[in-house]
């Protein structure tokens, strides 16, 4: 990596050059436009010059009528442009895979859908989208690959989520970019894109841990969710069968979209979003399952059918 | 008699009532902490001249970096022009005998000393590392800082602000003297009338959002923290609710200084008065609008996003019209290159490179790369530092024989000037391309391929260094040695000119009566 | 000549008022962060407000929003008053602080009886008691402030119409946040279901 430029790896970064490169085009030209007036003004109107000066202009309305609305219509034309790029960051691509991101003072710790971890290093295959989804169990951090051009918080208490697709196979800095405490600097790694073959070798290799949604499973059973939420259980509970993605109608009448941030807020404040027809009976898990367990849970949910 | 000969003992300077004297006093004390400041920036950029975190530990580091933070935006940038020189000069430039309350204008100033010794105390306790902006839940639940106390210094000074910009507002309506209509004030008592505004509407916000800060970090109860039930983005939206129309509290202020030096140094009216005070406004207001532009990667909906972008570049268009004014104002000028107009012109240029960037971050797609990088860095030193601290040291320069009786010497000023202008584009410029490289800010150490644009940035941070400490040695000679200044030095209108130099205590000495608008210079030659 | 920088006592009079108003909108934004963090979690846990609320004292809110209002009108009463140069001036003015003093009693004596159900509260709840005592605290606080003022200004200086004026201004102002406060955490779906 020279210090010189940086790669351009994901379908984003190729999107965020354009705009930026067009953008340092206009400024750079009205910016330079600018030097080189106060220049040659200075210079030629410098004390003592025998440049004409007789009655100076006060005001101009048409002039600065001008220089008010041209800026304002290229201002609207970036704002769209950078508008629909941004957008894509958060598109739902059903082809996307979902990886689950959590930060931790001071280190990111990543899981698949097959159930492989890793810790401040992320290996995607090229070519796929991917779908990052984030949380934390302390403090905001933030997650950002300068060569995808992508960066996204990690809130507490919620799930946040940013799309992209790498494009180029290739080793990357990974860093947090929200200031989180006292190793802020050194909580980061690598991020690998690899082909296609390699990624799936990468991906069963030394990896004995069930897929993430048999590890949902497994969790669903122990923490005792299957003694309420399986069918024919004696307790009215609603029944998660297809969950993931469904439009849920709650008590208070609004409907919601049933995504991941939903599944994991009525895991740990289910009094808030009360399904329509069900009592507020079911105690809440703050405390009791962690990010990764949770995340679990979800990629469980997504699969149950 | 002038007002710095009506006593000479401390006590006559502690309680005077005298609103130049008080700038006087807000003056000494924000270049100590312009100081402390300048002294963690050193520590910061020694720090980053290598690639490993060699010199200091990272708890010392991320202290470093926060007071430089604190002290900065709250105990100099954001009382430096409005404190000092809107102090000493709004009463003047209305023509009015001091501040509408003199007494509440001295009270400001102790309230500003109160918060400050806080500040020393944090630092005399072992600092604090949450970073200026105080994000929770690291403030209130992880850090181990002395975060009550510097809080409580941010707090208390707030009120500082407050005050001042209750009595320049009071000043400016009731105050003005006889045919000194509003489209007649000089677009520095504008640029100060509109800071007062944001001063007393922010302020108040920053200073509950820091109590409710306080409050969960001490009872653990709290609306920020979701383990308590609440959510960490409410203190984002309130912190820069806040903490963005404070970049205009200290920019707003520096456009004022440069309005009111160049038509003085291009011997002519400022180009196109009337849209330099609307813009002034319009910045004000929209200011108060483009919060959540600091939140585009935060989780904030993508619409909210969308609103905030197009706000702040709307916010942009007043700002271009400034430049443009200014750059039209050169325009068969007669233009001499005195110290103050040197800083000008600096700052014109640093301005609007550091504006023109700030359209990178409006654009939410760029921004999602360069937030949180050494671009955003970069960005506001253009601004607060290429924009404020040039025009509060142009402004220095420019009244300095008004405020002093004395004149600086013009060399001096003229190399600093230059000195100050070529530290501060090595020390910034490079660190643009360090945040479009993906360095991130607030980091202790980083990877080594970024490490030749840190060691420029360094070595420009020694050269700044170096032309801050000049004017504080030669402007401290030119009080002892320095020629006697006249009323008017540079020949300039406006009435704070009309008086003596120093002005007597009451500034006046017959009330001036007004019979034309700012700026009526006639080109020489 | 009243003061240097004033020309004549009406500039001062202005300039007075004009400082009080510009300090009440600093009071507003002071309030605003509470408020807004109200409505924000009030959005984000409904059910939590809507349970906090029905744990109000209804009647000591209701009758401390009349004794509070009773207070405006002896203060608006005074101001008047002070204009005209008229008579029962202090008799008023202290009126109006008794009455101010005597929300702060029974204001305490609610948060005395309130304390054992807040301790017990947990979460959304808790964030709805958080705002409930912050909001209602900081109005005790002006109150105070006002009171201690009211009484000084009734012995000290009353003859200045210009101070009873400015006072009153506070004073209204202080009011006019509880006749906010009182229908957020007293009256809001508390006769819902």
């Amino acid at each position: 990596m020279s210090f010189w430029t940086l790669p351009a790896a994901s379908d984003t970064a190729q999107r965020v050059d354009r705009l930026f490169f067009a953008l340092l085009g206009v400024t750079g030209t009205v910016t330079l436009a600018i030097f080189v007036l106060m220049i040659f003004f200075s210079i030629r109107y410098r004390r003592g010059s025998r440049a004409a000066r007789e009655r100076p202009p006060t005001s101009n309305r048409a002039l600065e009528l001008g220089w008010t609305l041209t800026p304002l219509a290229l201002f609207v034309g970036i704002f769209v442009w950078a508008a629909g790029v941004y957008g894509s960051f958060y598109k739902r691509d059903p082809a996307a895979a979902t990886v689950y991101v959590v930060g931790k003072q001071w280190m990111w710790k990543v899981e698949h859908a097959n159930g492989r971890r890793e810790i401040d290093e992320l290996h995607l295959p090229v070519g796929q989208p991917v779908r990052l989804v984030l949380a934390t169990e302390d403090v905001i951090h933030s997650f950002y690959v300068p060569a995808f051009r992508i960066k996204q918080d990690a809130v507490p208490g919620r799930y946040t989520a940013i799309s992209f697709t790498p494009t180029t196979v290739g080793e990357y800095r990974l860093h947090c970019a929200e200031y989180c405490g006292t190793d802020h600097a050194h909580m980061g790694g690598r991020v690998f894109v690899l082909p296609a073959p390699a990624f799936a070798r990468w991906l069963e290799e030394g990896n004995p841990a069930p897929s993430l949604a048999a590890q949902g499973f497994d969790l669903f059973r122990r923490k005792g969710c299957s003694g309420c939420h399986e069918p024919g259980s004696s307790v009215h509970a609603p029944d998660l069968k297809n969950i993931a993605g469904r439009i849920v109608h709650l008590a208070d009448g609004r409907a919601v979209l049933a995504d991941e941030a939903y599944l994991r807020d009525s895991m740990l404040v289910p009094k808030r979003d009360v399904v329509a027809g069900y009592e507020p009976i079911m105690p809440s898990f703050q405390g009791q399952l962690d990010e990764g367990e949770i995340a679990a849970l979800i990629a469980y949910l997504k699969e149950r059918r | 008699m002038s007002y710095l000969a009506e006593g000479f003992s401390l006590r006559s300077w502690l309680t005077t009532n005298d609103h130049k004297r008080i700038a006087v006093l807000y003056m000494v004390a924000i270049t100590a902490f312009f100081f402390v400041g300048g002294a963690a920036a050193t520590l910061i950029r020694l720090e980053l001249a290598t690639p490993a975190g060699d010199l200091v530990q990272p708890e010392t580091y991320n202290k470093l970096f926060t007071i430089h933070g604190v002290v900065m935006v709250w105990f100099f940038l954001i009382p430096s022009i409005p404190s000092v020189l809107g102090n000493f000069l709004v009463p003047l430039m209305v023509g009015a005998r001091d501040m509408a309350f003199p007494r509440l204008n001295l009270a400001s100033w102790y309230i500003y000393v109160l918060g400050g010794l806080f500040t020393v105390a944090t630092l005399i306790a072992g600092g604090v590392d949450t970073g200026w902006t105080f994000y929770t839940p690291y403030s209130t639940m992880f850090s181990n800082g002395n975060v009550l106390l510097a809080v409580a210094g941010v707090f208390i000074v707030g009120f500082s602000s407050i005050l001042t910009g209750l009595n320049i507002i009071v000043t400016v309506h009731r105050l003005r003297a006889p045919g000194l209509t509003w489209f007649r004030l000089p677009l520095f008592v504008w640029a100060n009338y509109a800071t007062s505004l944001i001063l007393i509407l922010a302020t108040p916000v920053l200073a509950m959002t820091l109590c409710l800060v306080a409050l969960e970090r001490v009872f653990h109860v709290g609306i920020f923290d979701p383990a308590l039930g609440g959510d960490p983005l409410l203190f984002q939206h309130l912190f820069w609710f806040y903490s963005h129309p404070a970049v205009y509290i200290m920019v707003l202020p520096a456009m004022g200084v440069a309005s009111e030096i160049i038509p003085c140094f291009a011997r002519r009216p400022v180009f196109g008065y009337r849209f330099m005070a609307y813009a002034i406004l319009a910045i004000a207001s929209i200011g108060f609008l483009v919060w959540g532009h600091h939140m585009f990667v935060s989780g904030q909906s993508l619409y909210a996003g969308l609103v905030f972008s197009m706000l702040s570049f709307l916010v942009a268009i007043p700002s271009a019209i400034k430049v443009f004014n200014w750059t039209a104002t050169l325009y068969k000028g007669s233009i001499t290159f005195a110290a103050p107009m040197l800083y000008a012109l600096g700052f014109v240029g640093l301005f609007t490179i550091g504006g023109m960037t700030g359209l990178f971050l409006a654009a939410t797609a760029v921004d999602v790369h360069l937030t949180d990088t050494y671009f955003v860095i970069a960005h506001f030193h253009y601004i607060m530092v290429g924009g404020s601290v040039m025009c509060y040291l142009g402004g220095i320069h420019f009244w300095w024989p008004k405020i002093s009786g004395r004149m600086y010497p013009e060399m001096w000023g003229r190399a600093a000037a230059l000195l100050i202008f070529f530290g501060f584009n090595l020390t910034f410029f490079p660190q643009y391309l360090l945040g479009w490289l993906g360095m991130p800010r607030r980091y202790h150490a980083y990877p080594p391929e970024l490490q030749l644009l840190n060691v420029f940035s360094s070595a420009g941070a020694v050269v700044l260094a170096l032309g801050y400490l000049l004017p504080l040695g030669y402007l401290g000679w030119s009080l002892l040695y320095g020629k006697k200044a006249p009323p008017n030095p540079w020949q300039a209108t406006g009435l704070e000119w009309q008086t003596a130099s120093p002005p007597p205590k009451h500034n006046f000495e017959h009330e001036p009566v007004v019979h034309q608008g700012p700026y009526a210079y006639d080109p020489v030659r | 000549m009243p003061t240097t920088q004033f020309d004549s006592i009406l500039e001062r009079r202005e300039a007075a008022m004009l400082g009080m108003w510009l300090f009440l909108a600093t009071e507003v934004l002071f309030f605003g962060p509470l408020f807004f963090g109200y409505f924000h979690s009030r959005l984000a846990s409904h059910d939590a407000f809507v349970a906090g609320s029905h744990h109000m004292h209804f009647w000591l809110g209701t009758i401390n929003t009349a004794v509070l209002l009773t207070s405006s009108f002896t203060m608006a009463l005074a101001v008047q008053v002070a204009q005209d140069r008229g008579r029962f001036l202090r008799l008023l003015l202290l009126a109006s602080a008794a009455l101010g003093i005597a929300f702060l009693c029974i204001k305490g004596y609610e948060y005395a009886s309130e304390i054992p159900e807040v301790a017990r509260a947990e979460g959304p709840e808790q964030v709805f008691y958080l705002l409930y005592f912050a909001m209602t605290g900081l109005h005790a606080i002006h109150l105070t402030i006002g009171a201690v003022l009211v009484i000084w200004t009734a012995f000290i200086s009353a003859r200045r119409a210009i101070r009873v004026e400015v006072l009153g201004l506070y004073w209204h102002f202080v009011d006019a946040v509880w006749l906010f406060l009182y229908p957020m955490f007293y009256l809001l779906e508390r006769y819902s279901a």
